[in-house]
């Protein structure tokens, strides 16, 4: 096998043309998925598929992009760091933009503050051991497919004893949304795409409690065209005949009970605490915090943050109802007019998996 | 950001490994999926594996979508 066998077939257009021809029937009702990913969302749309889809089913993008998550509290938090004379801020690039009360992470690079990109939570590792004279913040966001890479990362500082390297962390979980979602009743929701590399983790077990204590189907989805029309035609099939559960379309990359040395590492490093999500709210225990063991690395304990700006999104901004998959981007009056991806006005349209930004790349869906 | 890309391991030297992407190689951590062994195929996220691609499964679902592209 060759590494293109797990990308190409997976794309091939007739097996495509076929899957949504068992879509078109497998839809007896209209029917309303939630594709809680983020990748999902910008893969659904970059493959055009919305035109294959029969029109009885709405694909309602979610929560499912952590920089769009990530509260403009914590963004605003971050610029304060960022412009403290001895650190280095080290994140993912798409958080840079992301606006947070006039705030940015490169609005304040550009007044001089330290803020490097990075593509790894190692790369920041480095960057610490390579300046001894700086302390090097690392922005740690994202879910419980990220979260187990930053926990390997300051494990490695605390057995180096970097002392230089801090993490603020902003991880987020994933189940814990998809239950308040359905808690709130807000959005009538039939049935869940669950995100493939986020179950690569936790596994497709860790949906069942929920789709028992819901009767919500839920079907874990890989990321090629063909896998995402699969996996709507499972959870399509499961609404018409009244099923729930949990089903795995993406079993060449997920186990049912996950990936178990990547779990430990985080309970190691990490414990679950209450988080602030944008636009969701503060959900409990649908976060991370570093244990006490760790607290040397917790850049939120080693810095005086009771100054911290409170950070409002901009004046109009629906970035908050988009991530609760109450409207689809073009409802919000801002999009494509004074929002778009070279002025963004929030979260949403700044980061490449936001909804906002791929609706504006790709075209929306119709009747979203 | 859970963007995760298969790649073929190459190399493996003790949490790290070279793994590649057709021709491009990179390094990365195998940290979370330690029992990886050259040839195998893990998918990678933000410089480290976190899963091994079962093989048997992609077999079958490519047998499958084979069927369905030539029907």
């Amino acid at each position: 096998m060759r590494v293109e066998d797990l990308v190409e077939p997976f794309r091939d257009r007739k097996a495509t043309l076929a899957l949504a021809e068992r879509l078109a029937v497998a839809v007896t009702r209209p029917t309303r998925l939630m594709e809680v990913c983020g990748t999902h969302t910008v893969a659904f749309l970059r493959a055009g598929l919305a035109s294959l889809v029969p029109e009885r089913l709405s694909l309602i993008a979610g929560p499912g992009c952590p920089v769009c998550v990530t509260s403009a509290s914590d963004i605003a938090t971050a610029t304060l760091l960022a412009e403290q004379p001895e650190v280095i801020v080290t994140t993912f690039g798409d958080m840079l933009r992301v606006p947070a009360g006039g705030r940015s992470l490169e609005a304040s690079r550009a007044q001089g503050a330290k803020v490097r990109v990075v593509t790894s939570p190692m790369e920041s590792l480095d960057l610490a051991r390579a300046n001894p004279g700086y302390k090097v913040v690392f922005l740690a966001i994202g879910f419980e497919t990220t979260a187990p890479s930053v926990a390997a990362t300051v494990k490695e500082a605390a057995v180096e004893d970097v002392r230089n390297y801090l993490v603020f962390v902003a991880h987020k979980l994933i189940p814990p949304a998809m239950e308040a979602l359905l808690e709130s009743g807000e959005v009538a929701i039939d049935g869940y795409l669950c995100p493939g590399h986020v179950s690569a983790i936790i596994g497709a077990q860790a949906y069942q409690p929920l789709a028992e204590k819901f009767r919500v189907p839920c079907v874990v989805t890989g990321f090629e065209p063909t896998d995402l029309l699969e996996g709507m035609c499972e959870a399509a099939e499961m609404v018409a005949s009244g099923e729930h559960g949990v089903r795995n379309q993406y079993r060449r990359v997920v186990r049912w009970e996950g990936n178990e040395r990547a779990r430990a590492l985080v309970d190691e490093v990490f414990q679950v605490a209450d988080a602030e999500w944008r636009g969701l709210g503060v959900i409990p225990r649908s976060g991370l915090m570093l244990r006490n063991e760790f607290a040397r690395f917790d850049a939120r304990r080693a810095f005086d943050l009771s100054d911290a700006p409170q950070a409002a999104d901009a004046p109009g901004c629906r970035c908050g109802e988009v991530l609760r998959g109450l409207i689809a981007p073009p409802q919000c009056a801002l999009f494509g007019s004074i929002c778009t991806p070279e002025s963004p006005q929030g979260a949403c349209m700044v980061s490449s998996e936001g909804a906002c930004r791929a609706y504006y790349r790709y075209g929306g869906m119709e009747g979203a | 950001m859970c963007l995760g890309v298969p790649g073929r391991v190459e190399k493996v030297e003790g949490t790290w490994a070279e793994v590649s992407y057709g021709s491009v190689r990179t390094r990365i951590s195998v940290a979370l999926v330690p029992e990886v062994q050259p040839g195998e195929f893990v998918i990678v996220h933000a410089g480290f594996a976190i899963a091994k691609v079962n093989q048997e499964e992609a077999e079958e679902t490519l047998r499958i979508l084979g069927e369905l592209g030539a029907s």
